[in-house]
């Protein structure tokens, strides 16, 4: 019981030691001296200079990445260089709306997502199957920032009735949300669909069926229940490609986000900012994928971490 | 080695298959597009006509008596033209993007796969590094550093996504390496060079394939992605990215903007998939028999 676990947790934080090289890699092994990349093009010589001493940049590179690890694992990245205040504080007060985002857009793509792979599944190879597979792929086939802007023209400057873009109340959520959660349908059909295929040919479905129990009821409550969690397990697996789609959710409708923040730190060469989101987003990542292998492995004993 | 009628029965599963017909051809019309613009634009992509900014569908020029069909753009730009040339863009990144990091990440997986130790280890390291970053904020940094241009957003995309085919192919190689007839080229006294190269190498270039074609399109989006926010290949080259963040700003005035190359995009990238879709049906493994490659 306690090998997997132990050895898959030794697994993450390998993962999460190969995190920290990949950022500290990100700015100091890309072409072009950092310092001047900051400071931009107008910089004099002594600018330079002052600022690759004040980031330790004269100094080898593994002493560099010793440093900068001593300081990440305790959450130090630095100044923002724009925002003046830790540049963890500037990535982390801005993960609650990107949580709220990934909450909600979720939830739409699970509403839409699954009852259309239900079906498809129930009525597999039909005209039904047919459509949901082929508006699963159109659905991965749609650029999410367009979406969004159509979204906004139909729905914000047509019809007033959502808010273009910003913060506030609930009606601010719903447009990104659905433009995110677009992202995430296609692939909630393909799951749900193989899923219930899977269970619908399971032995208690056929009892189900043989005690006389009205199909709906079969489907819904003795199929459906079973499959979906694979479904969830899986989407939760999926969260990194959740996040990639925020960061341009979040730029289209200014939500102010993660993704956003980062966005904007890429353009104003903010690195400190940059490397943390980066940072921060990969342990969410990291850690969101082993509680979900652990959560596994201990509920369902069936399952054993592979390997 | 296979005989004409297992490739004739693929060929026939193909044509059947009405999705994959749709793809093929989306793509040669993107491809044809892409190489004949010169001809086919109706006006160049660059060339700026103030008097005519904003011009929605359809619309005539009085003087010259040129029609618009897809509007103009905030700098008079006819957005058809710029639309036919940035097909360009979209092809020439994504598909040597797809080719280069195909050909890497199958052979590390083929490396991994069949000789296991140290090889193995480091491959899968990199697989899981790379799903543990959201790949776009990954592109976006590293293109940022490096400075947006044709080149650089291929090789970053390159570098970034190969992990994805490693993976699916030591998949399949550790799959194959118990097959029979590999122990039996083992047992005849094959080298393990042979073993990989001549029994187990065409065995993976299906589900390679397939792969492939599912990852044109989200690089296709990708490459858009980083256009739209700025990143991608620079002005004054059309490409479909910034064509959306070029309509942004107009989505009061003139939303034919923003909503054609978004078209473009979702019809190219659809047309890969589908082609994906209809080549795993044709190449399924668990359909043909896996000895014949």
């Amino acid at each position: 019981m306690l090998g997997p676990l132990v050895w898959r947790t030794l697994q993450s934080l390998l993962l999460l030691w190969l995190v920290t090289v990949v950022v500290f890699g990100l700015l100091h092994l890309t072409p072009g001296d950092p310092a001047s990349l900051m400071l931009g093009e107008q910089a004099t010589p002594e600018q330079i200079r002052d600022l690759r001493h004040a980031l330790g940049l004269d100094e080898p590179l593994l002493t560099q990445y010793l440093r900068f690890l001593g300081h990440a694992v305790r959450g130090d990245f630095g100044m923002s260089i724009r925002a003046q205040r830790p540049a963890l504080v500037v990535v982390l007060e801005r993960l609650p709306a990107t949580l709220l985002l990934a909450a909600g857009a979720f939830l739409f793509a699970l509403c839409i997502g699954m009852p259309i792979g239900v079906i498809s599944a129930v009525k597999r190879l039909t005209l039904w199957d047919h459509g949901s597979m082929a508006l699963a792929l159109m659905g991965q086939s749609m650029p999410v920032f367009w979406l969004g802007l159509m979204l906004i023209v139909v729905f914000s400057v047509n019809l007033r009735w959502l808010p273009v873009s910003g913060w506030g109340g609930p009606q601010h959520l719903v447009l990104p949300a659905i433009t995110l959660g677009t992202f995430l349908i296609g692939l909630i059909i393909r799951l749900t669909r193989s899923s219930m295929l899977d269970v619908l040919g399971q032995d208690y479905v056929r009892t189900a069926r043989a005690k006389g129990l009205a199909e709906p009821s079969v489907i819904v409550r003795h199929a459906l229940r079973n499959a979906l969690i694979p479904v969830v397990t899986l989407l939760g697996l999926q969260l990194g490609l959740l996040l990639g789609g925020a960061v341009i959710t979040e730029t289209v409708f200014a939500w102010p986000g993660v993704g956003m923040v980062t966005v904007t730190a890429i353009h104003q060469r903010d690195y400190p900012v940059v490397q943390c989101a980066v940072f921060v987003s990969a342990v969410l990542v990291v850690s969101i994928n082993w509680a979900v292998d652990t959560l596994y492995n201990v509920l369902d004993p069936r399952i054993r971490v592979a390997d | 080695m296979s005989s004409e009628a297992p490739g004739r029965q693929h060929l026939r599963r193909f044509w059947r298959h009405r999705l994959a017909v749709i793809g093929l051809l989306i793509m040669v019309t993107v491809a044809g597009l892409a190489l004949l613009a010169d001809r086919v634009a109706p006006r160049s992509p660059t060339a700026q006509q103030i008097l005519l900014r904003l011009k929605p569908p359809g619309f005539k020029d009085p003087r010259s008596g040129r029609v618009a069909w897809l509007g103009t753009d905030h700098l008079g730009r006819d957005i058809l033209s710029r639309i036919v040339y940035g097909s360009r863009v979209s092809l020439v990144v994504s598909l040597p993007a797809v080719a280069v990091s195909a050909l890497l990440g199958m052979t590390l997986g083929l490396l991994a796969g069949y000789y296991r130790s140290v090889i193995e280890t480091i491959v899968m390291r990199c697989v899981d590094l790379q799903l543990a970053f959201p790949f776009i904020l990954l592109a976006l940094s590293i293109v940022a550093l490096m400075g947006p241009s044709l080149r650089n957003i291929i090789i970053v995309f390159a570098i970034t996504t190969w992990p994805v085919y490693a993976r699916t192919t030591r998949g399949v190689v550790l799959a194959l390496r118990a097959q029979d007839f590999v122990q039996a080229a083992r047992s005849l006294g094959a080298s393990d060079r042979r073993i990989l190269w001549r029994q187990i190498a065409p065995g993976v270039v299906s589900p390679v394939l397939v792969l492939a074609s599912f990852e044109v399109a989200r690089m296709i989006i990708l490459e858009a992605a980083l256009g739209f926010l700025g990143l991608g290949v620079p002005p004054p080259t059309p490409t479909w990215g910034s064509m959306l963040a070029d309509g942004r700003d107009y989505l009061r005035d003139a939303w034919w903007i923003a909503l054609f190359p978004g078209l473009a995009i979702m019809f190219t990238a659809a047309g890969s998939n589908f082609l994906g879709d209809g080549l795993r049906d044709m190449l399924d493994p668990t359909l043909r028999n896996v000895e014949g490659g």
